[in-house]
């Protein structure tokens, strides 16, 4: 089984901090980290490798420091990694990406399932998954959260949808994107980070991969950012201190007064 | 044909507002001892730029050049007409996302002197139609058909994309749920259009006919508005509960177009096998009027009984942030904000949380905040319309008190 | 920010692990299973899996190679959140260096792969009601028949007890000759005539099992007996040399974790308009325990590391000073910290009374502090008694 999972490097904003003033991300010792959804495609990639035999291909774009990320998701149990760089994928939309990406699967030869997390923390679109699916023509299930049965032709999983779940079954290959519920990814072990240290990462850039550069990077978006600007602040409004009792009075009556009790 | 962009170094004072500004991080401030006036260097990092030209609007001193390409030619755009909304169903029953939708491209629809119309897939779901056209579509395209019954991607995509090509409209509104996000993407890919995520604002600019989206990126730290200049349809998805739910007004007249389907051109690769209904992820916060949210400085998963006693008292739901979820306090269900669910309630109170952005983000659109927390210093009651500081254990027992004696009177 | 040790890249890797799993696993759930005692096998899963159940063991037998010095890293670094979690690795240390120092090839080979993987527990069979730091006393026998010894006896207090798979047991061979009538078997869990008596409710460590171990006409075959008959009490001071490194880490890195909690609160506990860190008392408290913290760590390291390094054949003065040491100041550390938090810190709401609780048997356990201070004693007289001749 070839088990392909793409990642993606985020600024680790889970604690991020924001000035004040300017009202804009403090970026100051903001580290890189796999982003959070791609941590339960990784994780989930190895266990279908542990339960039917296989190999796990990590692959991100991004700049060369983004290697780390590839030696942690080996660290974590991928057999190899391999990094998209070329300046030509810069400024990628979504649909750039889904390009860049699936142009990378078909170079690395046969694949059986590709897994990516639901979304990014940074973009949150949950796009470039089915994108991917879409350009590489295979049907994709997106917000998988547990792999029922996997074999050489077919795959059975649970799609989560807010009423419940959905069970699908898919020929393969296929694209899964998965949510958090789908499992609890381990911590890299020490063997497998003595691995991740020496381990040789493919770096491939969009000739290497035979993409088309007019289809990559900003060149190839279709949506460009016309601006960016800082989200208004909701300014304070009333404060109450005090005894627990008289400030619990004080807002139920400002709630009657407004008819909302 | 590549963008560039440049520091003109003799204009440049080193002041490092653009590196402050750039929202990719891209523009980094490096030390230059040799300069006579010791200006740092601004050195951009062509890897993470996008030319959205934020450091350029933010110089002070016209020092930023930035030259961008005209986007490429993509397709003739005046042969595109009309606004359409997804119109989705589930189990038969219309999304609650979609009349928002309707009420949002109604509006889009006059601005571009054309028509709103609604495009509806499933089996057996004509009995629907004229509820989307009481709600403001002047068209609906109905796509009934036993092979719809659920909703699979390969075969939503091949319909809708046939659609498309066939009826070319210059706009398509779908819902953020798991269906539209799962297949909207598919069919952007498909027609090689952009799609944009989770607007919360839309515009039009009438001299271009381009959907001016904007969206919060980064956790909603800032919001971008994304164009798609040279392609059509424009596409975007937009959460439940951004937009006000368009009205229905009777005796609304529209068009009804049946869409013949051939089954034969549909492609499915996958397999429905079942529906799963669970109860746990059905706790419908979206919905609710009022709010209760609980984060960490609740403590411990028992601070949620006190939560669910005033909630009740209200009428309202119980809702989360991430960090009571990961604390295994309450399920992920409840959870409120950049990873959990978008809500606008007229009554929002946060209990213990301190109001991170990756939280108010998914809340910041209620039209009543109310915070109680200890931390009179942390974001959430600095920007609650009433924040009441102290102990939330000592406060909502007072406030479940004075309400149960107002109603007695 | 501590102290630079030195440490090597892979034992910053080790550090690095072990802290991962003691924040995001082990500390979201430790009030809960220190409420429940009970062992939450998923972390024991997750110790296994991040390969840690085996950094002392030699490569060769599937383990991490990285001697005292790596279980004594990654003990504090486990403890430093929880220790009665922790102890489900710490304590298979005590009990699988009987079979590190005294097994043959074939015991080796059989028995360490399982536990450096993490598939199995191990636990470490001496106290007897009777006999506690007298070893001597012990009632439990071997009796040899045939190819078989029949054990007989009631072993108590056994950290590990029930979860444990490997057990290395203390048991009279021969009566007649006291100190040198002690003999070590390898003893596995489900064999017949081995059952589990009561389980111990404890002060502290509350998630990690503590039950009495009944032998009743147990028959252990003799391939099961470690070293020689009669070597018994020879294995054990040779074991708990090198096993009292990680009853100090286990103290050190709660003292670590109690001073920790104690500076954060100190920072954020406002008192008369100001945080209480901004009172000197309380910054002579802090000062005081971060000190006695470092000056632990010290010398703890430098303890393993001397035993890591082979060259002096016992280490006992050693290991005792360290245990002695780092499980005083542990207590001292812990009971300051609830002392800072005030009533918050005796109240179940924060970590720290439980982390009091959880101290006290380090100056119990492998030699009570008064133990220690005679093995430490001991050895002084012994070494100049030898330097004068």
């Amino acid at each position: 089984m070839n088990i392909i999972v793409c990642i993606k490097q985020v600024p680790n904003t889970t604690n991020v901090q924001i000035d004040h003033e300017t009202g804009r991300l403090k970026r100051d010792g903001l580290e890189s980290i796999i982003n959070p959804f791609d941590e339960y495609a990784i994780e989930e990639g190895v266990r279908i490798k542990e339960r039917v035999g296989g190999k796990v291909t990590v692959i991100t774009m991004g700049p060369p420091q983004a290697e780390a990320v590839l030696r942690e998701a080996i660290a974590k149990g991928a057999d190899e990694g391999v990094l998209l760089s070329d300046r030509a994928f810069g400024g990628a939309d979504t649909l750039a990406t889904s390009y860049a990406l699936s142009t990378a699967v078909r170079f690395l030869g046969k694949f059986d399932i590709v897994i990516c997390g639901k979304q990014a923390s940074d973009g949150d679109t949950a796009q470039v998954g089915p994108g991917i699916a879409e350009m590489l023509d295979i049907p994709h299930v997106a917000y998988v959260k547990k792999v029922e049965s996997v074999d050489d032709k077919t795959i059975k999983v649970e799609r989560m949808m807010e009423d419940g779940y959905d069970l699908i079954e898919s020929s393969l290959p296929v694209l899964l994107t998965v949510v958090k519920e789908i499992n609890n990814p381990r911590v890299a072990s020490l063997k497998g980070k003595m691995v991740a240290k020496k381990a040789v990462i493919k770096v491939l850039d969009a000739a290497a991969i035979g993409a088309d550069v007019k289809k990559t990077g900003l060149n190839g978006s279709p949506t460009q950012v016309m601006k960016i600007f800082t989200p208004p602040q909701r300014t304070g409004g009333e404060k109450f201190t005090g005894e627990p009792n008289k400030v619990a009075v004080a807002l139920v009556k400002r709630l009657s007064d407004l008819s909302l009790i | 044909m590549a963008n560039s962009i440049k520091v003109l170094n003799d204009k440049c004072v080193g002041c490092g507002q653009c590196a402050g500004a750039c929202p990719f991080g891209a523009i980094s401030m490096v030390e230059r001892p040799e300069h006579p006036k010791k200006f740092k260097l601004v050195v951009i990092d062509l890897n993470k730029c996008t030319y959205c030209g934020t450091c350029f609007q933010t110089c002070k001193f016209n020092s930023i050049e930035i030259k961008k390409d005209a986007p490429q030619a993509g397709v003739d755009k005046s042969e595109y007409k009309g606004v359409w909304v997804y119109a989705e169903q589930r189990h038969g029953e219309i999304a609650g996302v979609v009349y928002e939708l309707l009420n949002e491209g109604k509006r889009l629809s006059k601005q571009l002197g054309t028509t709103l119309s609604a495009v509806l897939i499933g089996d057996n779901i004509k009995s629907k139609v004229q509820d989307l056209i009481s709600r403001g579509a002047d068209k609906v395209y109905v796509c009934d058909d036993p092979v719809f019954i659920e909703f699979q991607d390969d075969t939503y995509t091949s319909i809708l994309t046939q659609l498309i090509k066939k009826e070319k409209p210059e706009i398509i509104l779908m819902g953020a749920t798991n269906i539209g996000r799962s297949f909207a993407s598919r069919v952007a890919a498909r027609i090689h259009t952009g799609l944009t995520a989770d607007c919360t604002s839309l515009e039009i600019d009438l001299g271009t006919r381009n959907l001016q989206q904007t969206r919060p990126a980064f956790g909603g730290n800032i919001m971008a508005t994304i164009l798609t200049t040279g392609h059509r349809p424009q596409m975007c998805t937009v959460r439940h509960k951004v937009f006000k739910e368009a009205k229905v007004e009777e005796g609304q007249k529209g068009e009804i177009v049946d869409y013949k389907i051939d089954v034969a051109t549909l492609v499915n690769r996958t397999k429905f096998l079942g529906f799963i209904e669970d109860e746990s992820s059905s706790v419908n916060i979206g919905d609710a009027d009022i709010i209760v949210a609980g984060g960490r400085g609740l403590g411990k998963s028992e601070g949620f009984k006190l939560l669910k006693d005033l909630a009740e008292l209200l009428g309202g739901a119980v809702g989360a942030s991430r960090a009571a979820v990961d604390s295994e306090w309450i399920p992920y269900s409840h959870q409120i904000g950049q990873t959990g669910k978008t809500v606008a309630p007229k009554v929002y109170i946060a209990c213990g949380i301190s109001g991170q952005i990756q939280h108010t983000v998914g809340m910041n659109s209620s039209d009543i905040i109310i915070a109680i927390n200890k931390d009179a210093s942390c974001p959430m009651m600095q920007t609650a319309t009433y924040a009441l500081e102290g102990d939330l254990y000592e406060i909502i027992p007072n406030i479940i008190r004075e309400i149960k004696s107002i109603r007695c009177n | 920010m501590v102290m630079d040790y030195m440490l090597s890249e892979e034992e910053k890797m080790m550090v690095e692990t072990a802290r991962t799993i003691a924040i995001e696993k082990m500390k979201p759930v430790r009030e809960h299973y220190d409420e429940k005692e009970e062992l939450p096998w998923e972390i024991v899963k997750e110790f296994a899996q991040a390969d840690l159940c085996g950094v002392y063991i030699p490569e060769e037998y599937g383990g991490f190679g990285k001697g005292i010095m790596g279980l004594v890293l990654v003990v504090e670094e486990l403890c430093k959140v929880d220790s009665a979690i922790a102890l489900s690795l710490a304590a298979t240390a005590l009990g699988t260096l009987p079979i590190l120092i005294a097994g043959n090839e074939d015991q080796k080979k059989k028995y360490l792969p399982d536990i450096a993987s993490g598939k199995k527990l191990a636990a470490f069979g001496l106290t007897e009601a009777n006999a506690g730091s007298d070893a001597t006393g012990m009632t439990t026998t071997a009796v040899k028949d045939g190819d078989y010894y029949v054990l007989n006896g009631t072993k108590c207090f056994i950290t590990n007890g029930g979860d444990a798979e490997t057990y290395t047991i203390f048991a009279k061979t021969n009566s007649a000759r006291g100190a040198r009538g002690i003999s070590c078997f390898i003893v596995e869990k489900g064999i017949p005539g081995f059952e589990f008596g009561k389980k111990e409710k404890k002060m502290g460590i509350k998630a990690s099992s503590t039950r009495e171990l009944i032998f009743n006409n147990c028959r252990v075959h003799k391939d099961q007996l470690l070293g020689k008959e009669g070597h018994g009490l020879m294995i054990v001071q040779a074991t708990l040399d090198n096993s009292r490194p990680g009853v100090a880490a286990q103290a050190l890195g709660i003292a670590a974790g109690a001073l920790d909690e104690s500076v954060d609160y100190a920072r954020k506990r406002v008192q008369f308009g100001q945080p209480i860190a901004s009172f000197q008392g309380i910054q002579h408290m802090l000062a005081d325990m971060a000190t006695e913290v470092e000056a632990a760590r010290a010398l703890l390291y430098a303890s393993a590391r001397m035993i890591d390094a082979g060259i002096e054949k016992r280490t006992s003065k050693e290991s005792a000073m360290a245990k002695l040491f780092c499980s005083e100041v542990a207590m001292k550390v812990t009971t300051n910290a609830v002392q800072i938090l005030g009533g918050y810190g005796y109240s179940r709401e924060y970590p720290v009374e439980k982390m009091m609780r959880d101290a006290k048997i380090t100056t119990l356990y492998e030699g009570t502090s008064q133990i220690q201070k005679n093995e430490i004693a001991l050895n002084l007289i012994k070494e100049s008694a030898a330097k004068a001749k």
